[in-house]
């Protein structure tokens, strides 16, 4: 597909970023001064950016479906000789696809944020940090050229940071915002070599060109860019072997949680893979990373997700299993990249709130998150328990909600790849469809039926402060609405009649077989699903939730571990590099400063003895001078006999 | 008397003078043994020009003494200085300046 230059209203495309740059820089450099209306500007400018994308949505569709690629060059960011950096917005119909969700649901989020932080003294800067984000992330997704897109995904990985870590009078948000940061760079590695890689080879950062140039240049250079860019995209979206920063990013405000670490950011990925979707075609070596990666990721983080108590470490296990089928999809070729990014969107929806959800509950509990306190609050949040269920439903896949029809996608692609890993991935797929459904139907157990459990410290005791549950202002519960109308409708838009793959295929290119409605992959998987529901109830519903945690299985403490993801980087990562510190600090004391010391010290003694010769008696002077004259007399008659 | 025998004789003046400067504490006496030892150079100069017949032994001698009163003046005035001070001529009690 060839990419025309933007015109008409697609000239104005700046704007997308221009809106949420200004109001974080508003709000990050005005300070304190901006504390009573920050707030507000950051919604508007949010809002004002959707309202363009909007706009910029429907102009694309107005264009002949082979011409709604336009790119708008905004500036040369670095013009050297052979280095052309240009930075432009591409306004394709994946990229606005991308807009629509980050602008859309980060509006709601930010709207509901209002509330949600409303007793913080530092909800501007939060604001500031949101704008922020979402300035990165469209930068992300907009920019026309490998290095702005670098650009972008550091942004959002550094606005992730910050938030994350935006309690940082805890204890535990810092580090947790220090560890996704770490991971993050370990991730971002693979994705700058594989731009260096880029220029080495072809001299160009540019999609089209790249593109060009490596459908050319052999499969060797092919898989090279590919698994370094899935290595890239590992780490932004928390998938195996990065994906131990995202349960600790749930310590950052549950807003956050919502948009970035579930809703947009951990998708950057899916988008990275999507986007260069000519490479991983070019390299079946490439895409077969891709679906494993894929498929162990969704079943880690199920299996987390299973045995986790806090309701967000349970909807973050989810997150990075739901992020495993995206990147199974995005593996699977064309087949596999429109339901990768029709389930992204749909994901987006229901996962945003389902945690927004969350967050009205932890609003409601003083805090808390742990499921085991919660019980019965469907009756003390009927909005909310609404919403959330809604969400529920759309997760795990019953039909006519969301997630029928795009994961069903993608374990239906998976099935037809063929072949003994397309049977395997499937298998997988299908699994985690089941195990998605039981995690969810405990969560929606423990949380909102049974009895209340809040009132008990477990023991048989009262607790201190008995909370009092309450429904969340309306500030929040109407984007909770929002987005739960968006988890039921969204995947039957997309995907019936085949609208979004029609819309997609300049981008990503049309699947050989069309993609029917009811199959035979999805038909197992919703039969899996509902046997987890009933699982689920037979374990969590059918009997009282015991108030602390039992012992568990051998599986369910490990999964509680985060099946040792922790562990294992302990003992493989920071151990052997904790031994190399200590090798290295006892190389320098020992080695390096030990010679230089033993020089110094051999000098300093030598002096400190030669000094003493110094005696201040003139005599001495005297007898040392005679003898050096005689010397000298003796010498030269030697020299002259 | 052969010239051998005014060396000899500037040879036993200076190694008088070197054992005082040595083995004497008051800065006067090795002032004098200093002395001693310059004026035995001196007869030895005086003692080869006459050997040689020519007069570069007798300039040198002049220098000599030239130098050494200009040594004596200032040395006479630093040990006016140290004696004022510290009451004593003694140049082992003037041993500040070491170590």
């Amino acid at each position: 597909m060839t990419t025309l230059a933007a015109t008409g209203v697609l000239r104005a495309s700046w704007l997308l970023l221009a809106f949420p740059v200004f109001g974080a820089a508003v709000l990050l450099i005005g300070g304190r001064r901006t504390d009573k209306w920050g707030h507000l500007l950051a919604v508007t400018m949010s809002l004002a950016s959707f309202v363009y994308g909007v706009i910029a949505f429907f102009t694309l569709l107005g264009y002949n479906a082979a011409d709604r690629s336009r790119d708008l060059h905004m500036f040369s960011w670095v013009p050297v000789a052979g280095f052309q950096a240009n930075l432009g917005v591409l306004l394709d119909p994946l990229s606005v696809s991308f807009v629509l969700l980050i602008t859309g649901v980060g509006s709601l989020i930010l709207v509901y944020s209002v509330g949600y932080m409303a007793h913080d003294s530092d909800r501007r800067r939060f604001f500031g940090y949101l704008n922020l984000f979402i300035a990165a992330m469209l930068l992300l997704v907009l920019s026309d050229n490998y290095l702005g897109l670098y650009a972008g995904w550091e942004g959002v990985g550094l606005a992730s940071y910050l938030l994350i870590g935006f309690w940082q009078y805890k204890p535990a948000p810092p580090v947790a915002a220090k560890k996704a940061f770490i991971a993050n760079r370990v991730g971002d590695a693979g994705l700058s070599i594989a731009i260096m890689l880029m220029f080495a080879e072809f001299g160009t950062f540019n999609f089209g060109p790249v593109f060009a140039s490596a459908h050319s240049g052999g499969t060797g250079i092919t898989t090279a860019l590919g698994l370094l860019l899935l290595l890239g995209a590992c780490g932004k979206s928390a998938q195996v072997p990065l994906q131990s920063w995202l349960l600790d990013a749930m310590e950052g405000p549950t807003p956050v949680s919502a948009l970035i670490h579930a809703a947009t950011m951990v998708t950057a990925g899916v988008y990275l893979i999507v986007r260069s979707n000519p490479i991983f075609n070019d390299s079946p070596t490439a895409q077969l990373g891709v679906t494993v990666v894929g498929a162990v990721t969704l079943l880690v983080g199920a299996i987390i997700g299973c045995a986790k108590d806090d309701i967000k470490k349970a909807l973050a296990g989810s997150t990075m299993s739901q992020i495993g089928y995206m990147t199974l999809g995005a593996g699977l070729g064309p087949a596999g990249y429109v339901f990768a990014i029709a389930h992204l969107l749909a994901h987006g929806f229901f996962k945003a709130g389902l945690f927004l959800g969350a967050g009205s509950v932890m609003h409601g509990m003083d805090d808390e998150v742990n499921m085991r306190r919660y019980g019965a609050l469907r009756k003390f949040l009927p909005y909310t328990f609404v919403t959330f269920g809604l969400g529920y439903l759309a997760i795990i896949g019953i039909p006519p909600f969301s997630g029928f029809f795009t994961k069903d996608g993608i374990i239906d692609a998976a099935w037809e790849k063929g072949g003994t890993s397309g049977y395997i991935l499937a298998a997988c797929a299908i699994l985690g469809a089941g195990i998605t459904a039981f995690y969810m139907t405990r969560v929606m157990l423990m949380t909102w039926f049974g009895t209340k459990r809040w009132d008990s410290d477990g023991r048989g005791g009262h607790v201190e402060h008995e909370p009092h549950p309450h429904e969340s202002p309306w500030v929040m519960v109407w984007p909770m609405i929002i987005l739960a109308v968006g988890s039921v409708v969204a995947g039957g838009f997309l995907v019936i009649g085949n609208r979004f793959q029609s819309f997609l295929a300049p981008v990503v290119g049309t699947p050989d077989k069309s993609h029917g409605l009811f199959t035979t992959a999805g038909m197992i998987a919703l039969v899996l699903a509902l046997l987890g529901v009933g699982l689920s109830w037979f374990m969590y519903g059918r009997v009282a939730v015991p108030a602390v945690a039992p012992r568990g299985s051998v599986l369910s403490r490990a999964a509680r571990q985060d099946l040792y993801g922790d562990a294992f980087n302990e003992s493989v990562l920071m151990r052997p590099g904790q031994w190399l510190t200590r090798l290295s600090v006892f190389f320098d004391n020992r080695g390096v400063d030990g010679l230089v010391n033993t020089i110094a010290a051999t000098i300093g003694g030598t002096s400190g003895r030669l000094r003493r010769i110094q005696t201040g008696y003139a005599r001495s002077y005297a007898l040392s001078m005679l003898i050096g004259a005689v010397l000298l007399v003796a010498g030269l008659l030697v020299v002259r006999l | 008397m052969s010239p051998a025998h005014y060396i000899f004789l500037a040879v036993i003046l200076f190694t008088i003078g070197a054992v005082g400067v040595l083995v004497r504490r008051n800065a006067i006496v090795i002032f004098m043994c200093i002395e001693l030892m310059l004026n035995a150079c001196n007869l030895a100069f005086v003692a080869f020009a006459r050997m040689h017949g020519n007069l570069d032994g007798q300039v040198v001698a002049f220098f000599v003494m030239v130098v050494a009163a200009a040594e004596v003046v200032v040395g006479l005035a630093i040990l006016m200085a140290i004696y004022r001070a510290r009451r004593s001529a003694s140049v082992d009690d003037a041993s500040l300046l070491k170590y």
